[in-house]
């Protein structure tokens, strides 16, 4: 299992926690699956400072660590402020950074994120970056003192899965050692196991699950696709080829009159 | 005068437990500090709409099939009632979530922008594929609890502020439970409610949308009702303004129109919710709760009231009972 900043987790699978149905449904859907990580957004549900504590209450219950992130923080300061917000809210010095670029596209911002991602690290944060498959901007993330990188598998919300394979393929050679979560953008479960064959070390994914019409089934469909790609990953798969190759041997077969 | 059953809270939950007492026969006394309907129950801030069919979209299927004898139950009880379906659009790039929509609820058909013409003639130009719910409904909150309160005042049940407590007693506090339900919580909600001459729906229209999806229900004198977000939270102080500004915004892309209308009203509040968001009915001590309407006050008021009538004449509903 991946190890983030030092803390090995149980799982490759990181579950979001907004639109689910109920906070009953959320719970069962962490449950079938076994996911690692919860991921929680502070922003939207921080309205009027101590609100939301019942909810909060809620996702402490899961048992699984918590990786509060910076959802819908647009500048670097929105996003270290909310940072700094969480660590106090939930006592963990692990933030998942966003910094959104475009409304519509929800993009990374390539420079702010590096900014905010340098003040944060100075600061003792354990950054896990929402970046894009560049792999220029990952070595200017890790410089600024990111030990995670979670590129992009697609846009925020779309369910396209891997959008650019020849870029993630290229990322994780760059990079080999750095764990890597895909995050965002995964719609199937057949594309969390695509990502795990290409050799990346979890998935966080929030709407494919919660907007399924059954969240907690989907929820264990995606962390069996994880098992099956990771499996491959590790079994050393066969090199695709141009041409037939028959499984079993033409010569020396019996010719039978 | 003996008095059989003693409600506290005046909102929805409250209100409809003590008409359905009282029309059973029973004597109620109903108690709320903060008085009569107003600002201070969450359902003064409700859209209205009498929805199982599009709220079985996420809620469970309690919801649904309770939900379906709420409008006669309004009717009944006094309140106008609308019956004129409800309509779901999504614009160009949302448009599976029409889709999606349709596969998770029952009781409707397809809308081609004729269809939409016959009904909404507003939004006909700019939508040419939308879901009809013809067996919804819709009522005015406010007029609906005032309804209530009226048809009480005329049995002689008024709302008192404070008064000992006779007989059982049935606790519809809301959100004020919690010193009793440790895992009840708030689920915040804003809303606008504004007015235009430009455009004008007959019926609740929701447009999907994966991030601010909006339901407007009109009011009548183009009076048009925003809403809602929905964001964890117990918070209950003013919209803030990224809330306000999806609302609009929403209402906006429906129909430009809205552009030029009045804001009358920017309202905040918190819903009850237990952790499935179904709503209750809990023997607990020496009381009966109603609580965890969530988002279905009106949807929902009627069945639970009817699940209390039950209990206290001795024939309990075990479908709203845990």
């Amino acid at each position: 299992m991946p190890t983030f900043y030092g803390t090995q987790v149980s799982s490759r699978l990181m579950l979001g926690t907004a639109q689910y149905p109920s906070p009953s449904v959320l719970a069962e859907a962490f449950r079938r699956s076994g996911a690692g990580i919860a991921t929680v957004s502070l922003r939207r549900e921080a309205a009027g400072g101590g609100a939301g504590q019942s909810f909060w209450d809620l996702i402490r219950d899961l048992g699984v660590p918590v990786l509060p992130n910076t959802a819908g923080c647009h500048s670097v300061r929105e996003a270290v402020t909310t940072a700094q917000m969480a660590r106090e809210m939930f006592g963990t010095d692990w933030i998942k950074l966003e910094v959104i670029g475009h409304a519509d596209t929800l993009q990374p911002d390539p420079f702010g994120l590096v900014e905010a991602a340098r003040i944060l690290s100075d600061d003792g944060f354990k950054v896990f970056p929402y970046t894009t498959q560049d792999g220029i901007l990952a070595g200017r993330l890790l410089d600024a003192g990111c030990e995670v990188l979670m590129p992009w598998g697609a846009p925020i919300g779309t369910g396209l899965g891997l959008n650019d394979l020849y870029g993630l393929r290229t990322l994780r050679a760059q990079f080999p050692d750095v764990p890597m979560v895909i995050d965002a953008g995964l719609g199937l479960p057949s594309q969390a196991a695509a990502a795990m064959e290409l050799g990346f070390d979890a998935v966080l994914l929030n709407t494919a699950v919660a907007k399924a019409g059954d969240p907690a089934a989907m929820a264990e469909g995606f962390a069996r696709g994880l098992e099956a790609g990771r499996l491959a990953y590790e079994a050393d798969p066969m090199e695709p080829r141009d041409m037939a190759a028959p499984s079993t041997p033409v010569l020396g077969l019996a010719v039978l009159e | 005068m003996s008095v059989d059953a003693t409600i506290l809270g005046a909102g929805v939950a409250g209100l409809a437990t003590a008409h359905e007492l009282t029309a059973r026969g029973l004597s109620v006394r109903l108690i709320d500090p903060a008085g009569g309907p107003g600002a201070h129950h969450c359902s003064w801030w409700a859209g209205g709409m009498l929805a199982p069919e599009c709220e079985g979209e996420t809620a469970e299927p309690q919801v649904v099939r309770l939900g379906r004898d709420a409008a006669r139950w309004w009717e009944a009880a006094g309140a106008q009632v609308t019956h004129a379906g409800s309509l779901v659009l999504a614009l160009g790039r949302d448009r599976r979530e029409l889709d999606r929509f349709a596969r998770r609820t029952e009781r409707h058909e397809t809308l081609d922008r004729a269809g939409i013409a016959a009904l909404e003639p507003d939004l006909s130009e700019r939508f040419d594929r939308a879901l009809h719910f013809p067996t919804e409904a819709h009522l005015s909150p406010r007029d609906a609890l005032a309804a209530l309160r009226a048809g009480l005042a005329g049995k002689g049940v008024e709302i008192l502020p404070e008064a000992p407590h006779e007989g059982r007693l049935i606790d519809c506090r809301g959100l004020a439970a919690r010193d009793r339900l440790p895992d009840l919580r708030g689920v915040r909600g804003e809303m606008a409610v504004l007015r235009t001459s430009e455009v004008a729906l007959s019926r609740p229209v929701r447009l999907l949308h994966p991030r601010h999806p909006l339901y407007i229900v009109p009011r009548g004198g183009g009076i048009h009702m925003l809403g809602a977000t929905q964001i964890e939270g117990d918070s209950r102080g003013p919209a803030t303004l990224r809330s306000v500004v999806e609302l609009l915004n929403a209402a906006y892309a429906l129909h430009p129109a809205f552009a030029e209308a009045e804001v009358l009203e920017l309202g905040a509040d918190a819903r009850p919710a237990f952790p499935d968001n179904l709503p209750r009915v809990v023997a607990q001590d020496d009381r009966i709760h109603v609580n965890g309407l969530f988002r279905h006050g009106f949807l929902m008021a009627p069945a639970l009231a009817r699940a209390v009538a039950g209990q206290l004449t001795g024939q309990p509903t075990p479908e709203v009972t845990p």
